[in-house]
């Protein structure tokens, strides 16, 4: 099955996994282990420092800024937070590059949770392949683990054509060929792994080598950036999950000739900006998503 | 060249007859379309085709690296300055199919983009 999830079917589905968690564990033992092995991260995703363009954000200095605030002012923080790519807006001189690299790196230091896991966007590292970024936050894929699930970074942007290449294709299957088939896994990822919209280049041009590999288990989650608004989607068993933008949104696949930046609005500052929260511990229950409005509700 | 001309064929689900050249100059029978890709526009932007006229377009980058992608028709040929890239055709189909740079060039990567425009001959 390929296709869009509904919100409100995704909710409903994780309530009543939750429903099905809570009744066929209850009075178990396993029970309260197995809700100690949940835990909360944040995405938050294309905060493009640098940009300056008026029209779509007049305030491209602070949002970044407003975003490390809201995350701080969360009332749980959380466990840790994933920052999926395209950091800084682009440029052809590496000397900039660097400098918003190093201010990006700055801003965030500000975030009270020290454990952030960052990834690169085509911004970031598709001019270079990937040098500056690394220089500033390391390797751009990698894996580690967080209790029970098994995080995994592709990188799909640091090849300025989009693919994920063979010795990282290599890589993932095996890393991921050490796991249980049953392990939760979560992908974190900046483009689409599927073709959502290859003619405004909203595919990896290799994304269906890493479906394969990731095909054959059964838990795995994507959340990736890069097309700056939420959106779900499920290739097979596995949901993929885009966010919003820190900077400034862009229209759904299609809706009008140009993929241009949506206009900002005076009346509703931030309006379509922000981040979200995940929620979860892997496996069965899928994880619970709550996007959080970068403009006040 | 046979081989590869029937993959493309396939691939292009019988809307074009495709083969994707390198180095090889234009045959006589077929119309020569240069199209240059410069940061960040396709010149021309609009290409428009005869159905059923053999042409070969003819790419060239002055500066970067460049790609050309026509995800409707799964047809796409990278562009490397210093070299002509050829992607020779039959258009079938007549429509209008988009194209971009799907390889990422800088700032102004995001808007370039074009039309294929595909019309029916001339009598």
């Amino acid at each position: 099955m390929h296709g869009n999830i509904d919100r409100r079917d995704f909710l409903r589905l994780a309530g009543l996994g939750g429903v099905a968690f809570a009744s066929g564990l209850s009075g178990c033992a396993d029970l309260a282990a197995t809700r100690t092995r949940d835990f909360h991260f944040v995405q938050l995703s294309d905060s493009h420092w640098g940009f300056n363009g008026p029209a779509v954000n007049p305030e491209a200095a602070t949002t970044l800024k407003r975003a490390v605030a809201a995350v701080n002012a969360l009332s749980q923080p959380p466990d840790f937070i994933v920052f999926t790519g395209d950091l800084t807006h682009t440029t052809d001189d590496p000397q900039v590059r660097r400098t918003r690299l190093r201010e990006f790196k700055a801003i965030v230091a500000e975030l009270d949770v020290r454990d952030i896991r960052f990834l690169p966007g085509e911004h970031d590292a598709s001019l270079d392949r990937g040098e500056a970024f690394q220089e500033f936050f390391g390797p751009t894929h990698y894996s580690f683990d967080y209790k029970d699930v098994h995080f995994v970074a592709v990188d799909n942007v640091s090849d300025p054509g989009a693919r994920v290449g063979n010795e990282q294709l290599a890589w993932l299957a095996a890393d991921l060929d050490k796991l249980d088939k049953e392990a939760p896994i979560v992908v974190l990822t900046h483009r689409p792994l599927f073709d959502l919209a290859p003619q405004w280049d909203w595919a990896t041009r290799d994304g269906e080598q890493v479906l394969a590999i990731l095909m054959p288990h059964e838990y795995v989650t994507v959340f990736y950036g890069h097309i700056h608004q939420e959106h779900h989607y499920m290739t097979g068993h596995i949901p993929h999950y885009a966010a919003k933008s820190l900077i400034f949104p862009l229209p759904v696949a299609g809706s009008q000739p140009k993929r241009e930046p949506l206009r900002w609005d005076p009346a509703h500052p931030f309006q379509d900006l922000g981040f979200r929260e995940i929620t979860g511990g892997g496996g069965a229950t899928p994880f619970a998503v709550h996007e959080l409005p970068l403009g006040g509700a | 060249m046979r081989v590869a001309r029937r993959r493309f064929v396939a691939a292009g689900a019988g809307a074009f007859m495709v083969a994707l050249f390198r180095g090889v100059g234009a045959q006589s029978d077929e119309k020569a379309i240069p199209v240059i890709a410069r940061k960040f526009v396709f010149l021309p932007n609009q290409i428009t085709l005869e159905r059923g006229e053999p042409v070969v377009l003819e790419f060239t980058a002055p500066e970067v690296v460049m790609g050309f992608n026509v995800p409707a028709l799964k047809l796409r040929t990278d562009i490397v300055p210093g070299q002509v890239a050829r992607l020779r055709l039959v258009p079938e189909q007549e429509g209008t199919f988009d194209f971009l740079c799907d390889v990422f060039c800088g700032d102004g990567h995001e808007g370039m983009s074009g039309h294929l425009i595909v019309v029916a001959r001339a009598a």
